[in-house]
């Protein structure tokens, strides 16, 4: 029996004459994270995507789970094709192909669309017959139109019959690639990671940027943050990861700066060179993995004085959620795990005994540009690290 | 072929001559990327980005993730860890364990043990093909069944069990019972693909498949619980602490970038299908091998001479095969008999077993061997 994948695309239904572009992007996105899977074609009609594997073994488990972290998905079916467009085909398929799911359930209903108007029954006279067969085949089930354990869904399409049981949900979201571009600050923590993953639910391709710090901070913990993205990029496609050695800057804040400035200064700085970095790489945001009152410098005066150095748009997504929910996702993303191996992050060297949880803007500014931390930028910026992310799997 | 140009090793399902890559990779290692990887200094990086690279390797082959693989001495502690792992895991709420008859001595002796400390244990014989059927298996589980514990082709008599409809089957009749396959024989002969199979177990080996020994793995599906075996370090997630083995845990990676399973299979089941075919031409020699096992194993039986003594005389012609498995020197084989083979075939039994480096001429210097000891050895 040959199986296929149909895929409803979800919000991108909304955009218009933007649409042929937004579903152009999102069959690149399918084809890019099924590639390793074999070859499969890929068309689309009736805002539904038809993924056809090309060859017989391909594995459509590991292709669901795929396309199960594909943004601008709402939801996707596995479903049997039937050898013919004929209603004696449908009711060959149908029973078969849902045997598992017909015998473990008690009640069903059927539920046909049909889009091929030439096809010679119409969509109830089509439930009654297969609902007819069903019942004949498995005499335990019953009829429930309402509350139904399984619902057989036929299509019949332009180009074909199928049959499937109720969808999948997907990965929602909108394309990547169709937001745009932004930079997301990555630590290595818990958050990040997931702040990362949500803005590309939004549609936009990441270009990731991490301050290192040796000998303060190892080798270790970059590469925890490489191993992170590789798992975001599970859903975000490929990223552009941007290290930045600030191993300098963080030496003379520690000489030059008022030790309870130290946190803020910091990532004023770090605004001001992922700002930099996004101009260079055409990113038109900044997304930071804040949480509002996680910490210090998460405060809300806090984050008026980090805001304050960047002149973009910054997102932070995780604003208003507790520590539970953002590692909820984590968990769901699978980046939980890496994010609590124990290495030293640019966040964790020299904070201050007692961080200012209300600091006042002017004078951070001024304790900023007393130091004089501009050479020092440019430096950085001369030897940042690229390394290109993309999913192990 | 083999170390000397005269030796004829039609022995591998015992254990394999490690590859040059493997070797040179050990080498290396050993004298070079000496580091302890869990050092927090570079020496110690660059030896866990070894680790690492070998887990990506083994988990490639299984179609797993990285972070499944935990890295063992080998099949029969992996085995055991599974074992006693799963066991201990869920013992307050299911006692008791279904095997096949006729799994490798490190389950069989494991289940053993576990019986002697209060688990039951139910074995569940072949059927005359020499397969474990999916409904006996099946029959045997009930809602206490901790763990099912089915290998994945058979040691010796390369008979290749249908693990996927078995456990499918188990997890229909309880979901919380854990699946073990030992796939130690089909490990690189076969695709043994993690999630195809529904297992949450797997046992794979290094020195079966031309790595060094002391070296193997078990797949631990992400979520399963086991309770170690043994405590210290923070090492294999604490599942299985202790400083890695890394010159051979390298070399097992490196072994499983070179699988060739298609290849491989081509040039083997040719050297199946012309030894068999020679060798039922020799008067006193059956099969004793399924007709579709894998075609790695040829188990066969020599007339009225017994298994030791045309192993001993065979390798005075430079052939070498085995008598059962070689693990269990000496005793009848509980899979023949299991069988139901007759006592005299069962004593005359001899393992033949395959690798891509064999010959047609290894082959020719068997069959002559067993023909020039049945007549000689059957007067004695």
């Amino acid at each position: 029996m040959k199986e296929i994948l149909l895929l409803k695309d979800g919000e991108i239904v909304l955009k218009g004459l933007n649409r042929r572009q937004f579903e152009d992007v999102l069959k690149k996105n399918i084809r890019t994270t099924l590639q390793p899977l074999g070859r499969f074609e890929i068309t689309s009609a009736q805002s539904t995507i038809c993924v056809r594997p090309l060859s017989e073994d391909t594995d459509l488990d590991e292709a669901c789970e795929r396309i199960g972290r594909v943004f601008g998905i709402v939801s996707y079916s596995r479903a049997a094709l039937c050898e013919e467009k004929t209603m004696a085909s449908v009711l060959e398929t149908a029973p078969a192909y849902l045997e598992k799911q017909l015998r473990a359930a008690k009640t069903f209903k059927v539920e046909a669309k049909r889009s091929d108007k030439k096809f010679p029954l119409k969509s109830p006279e089509i439930c009654r017959e297969l609902g007819g067969t069903i019942l004949s085949r498995y005499p335990h089930l019953r009829v429930d139109v309402h509350h139904p354990d399984v619902t057989v869904y036929v299509e019949i399409r332009d180009f074909g019959a199928y049959v499937h049981a109720d969808p999948i949900r997907g990965a929602g979201g909108i394309p990547v690639g169709t937001g745009g571009k932004a930079v997301i600050l990555i630590s290595g923590g818990i958050d990040s990671p997931v702040a990362a993953y949500m803005m590309a639910k939004r549609g936009l391709r990441l270009t990731a940027v991490h301050f290192a710090s040796p000998p303060y901070t190892s080798l270790r913990a970059e590469e925890k943050v490489v191993r992170l993205l590789q798992k975001v990029s599970r859903y975000a496609g490929p990223i552009k990861m941007i290290t930045v050695p600030f191993t300098k800057l963080q030496e003379k804040l520690r000489d030059d700066c008022p030790e309870e400035l130290f946190t803020i200064i910091m990532r004023r700085l770090m605004m001001e060179i992922s700002q930099r970095i996004a101009r260079d790489n055409d990113c038109a945001a900044l997304i930071t993995g804040e949480s509002l009152g996680q910490v210090a410098s998460q405060t809300i005066g806090a984050l008026n004085c980090t805001d304050e150095a960047a002149d973009m748009v910054v997102f932070r997504p995780l604003i208003g959620m507790d520590k539970q929910e953002i590692i909820d996702i984590s968990y769901k993303i699978d980046t939980y795990e890496t994010s609590i191996e124990p290495y030293e992050d640019c966040c964790t060297v020299f904070t201050p005994r007692h961080p200012r949880t209300k600091p006042i803007l002017k004078f951070v500014k001024e304790a900023q540009q007393r130091a004089g931390f501009e050479p020092l930028i440019e430096e950085a910026l001369q030897n940042l690290k690229i390394t290109q992310i993309q999913s192990e799997d | 072929m083999g170390v000397k140009d005269l030796e004829h090793y039609l022995d591998n399902s015992a254990t394999t001559a490690v590859s040059a890559a493997a070797a040179d990779k050990a080498f290396q290692i050993m004298t070079k990327v000496y580091g302890n990887p869990s050092s927090l200094h570079l020496k110690g990086l660059e030896a866990e980005r070894e680790l690492t690279q070998a887990r990506k390797s083994v988990a490639a082959q299984l179609k797993a993730g990285a972070e499944e693989i935990t890295f063992t001495s080998g099949g029969t502690e992996a085995n055991n860890l599974a074992l006693f792992g799963a066991a201990y895991a869920s013992q307050r709420q299911r006692k008791h364990i279904v095997l096949s008859s006729v799994e490798h001595s490190s389950v069989l002796e494991a289940a053993k043990r576990l019986e002697a400390e209060g688990f039951s244990v139910t074995r569940v014989d072949p059927r005359s093909d020499g397969r474990v059927h999916p409904d006996d298996v099946a029959a045997a589980v009930n809602g206490g069944t901790a763990l099912v514990s089915v290998m994945l082709v058979n040691n010796e008599t390369g008979a290749v069990m249908p693990v996927r409809d078995i456990f499918a089957a188990v997890k229909e009749k309880n979901p919380q019972t854990v699946c073990h396959t030992d796939a130690v024989q089909a490990f690189g002969k076969l695709p043994v693909r993690a999630r195809v199979l529904g297992a949450d177990l797997i046992t794979v080996s290094g020195h079966k498949v031309h790595a060094p020994k002391g070296v193997g793995a078990l797949y631990i599906k992400k979520g399963v619980r086991l309770v170690p075996r043994q405590y210290g370090g923070e090492q294999e997630k604490r599942v299985r602490p202790g400083t890695e083995n890394l010159p051979a845990i390298a070399a097992f990676g490196v072994a499983c970038e070179e699988f060739d399973p298609d290849g491989n299979l081509a040039v083997v089941s040719e050297l199946n299908r012309y030894a068999a075919e020679r060798l039922l031409q020799i008067e006193g020699v059956s099969l004793n091998s399924p007709k579709d096992a894998l075609p790695y194993v040829l188990n066969i039986s020599a007339g009225r001479v017994r298994s030791e003594t045309m192993l001993h005389f065979l390798e005075e012609q430079d052939v070498f095969v085995s008598s059962g498995s070689a693990c269990a020197k000496g005793k009848p084989s509980h899979v023949l008999s299991a069988l139901g083979l007759s006592r005299e075939r069962a004593d005359s039994a001899l393992r033949i077993s395959f690798c891509k480096h064999n010959t047609k001429a290894d082959i020719d210097a068997l069959c002559d061997g067993v023909a020039m000891g049945l007549r000689v050895l059957a007067h004695r």
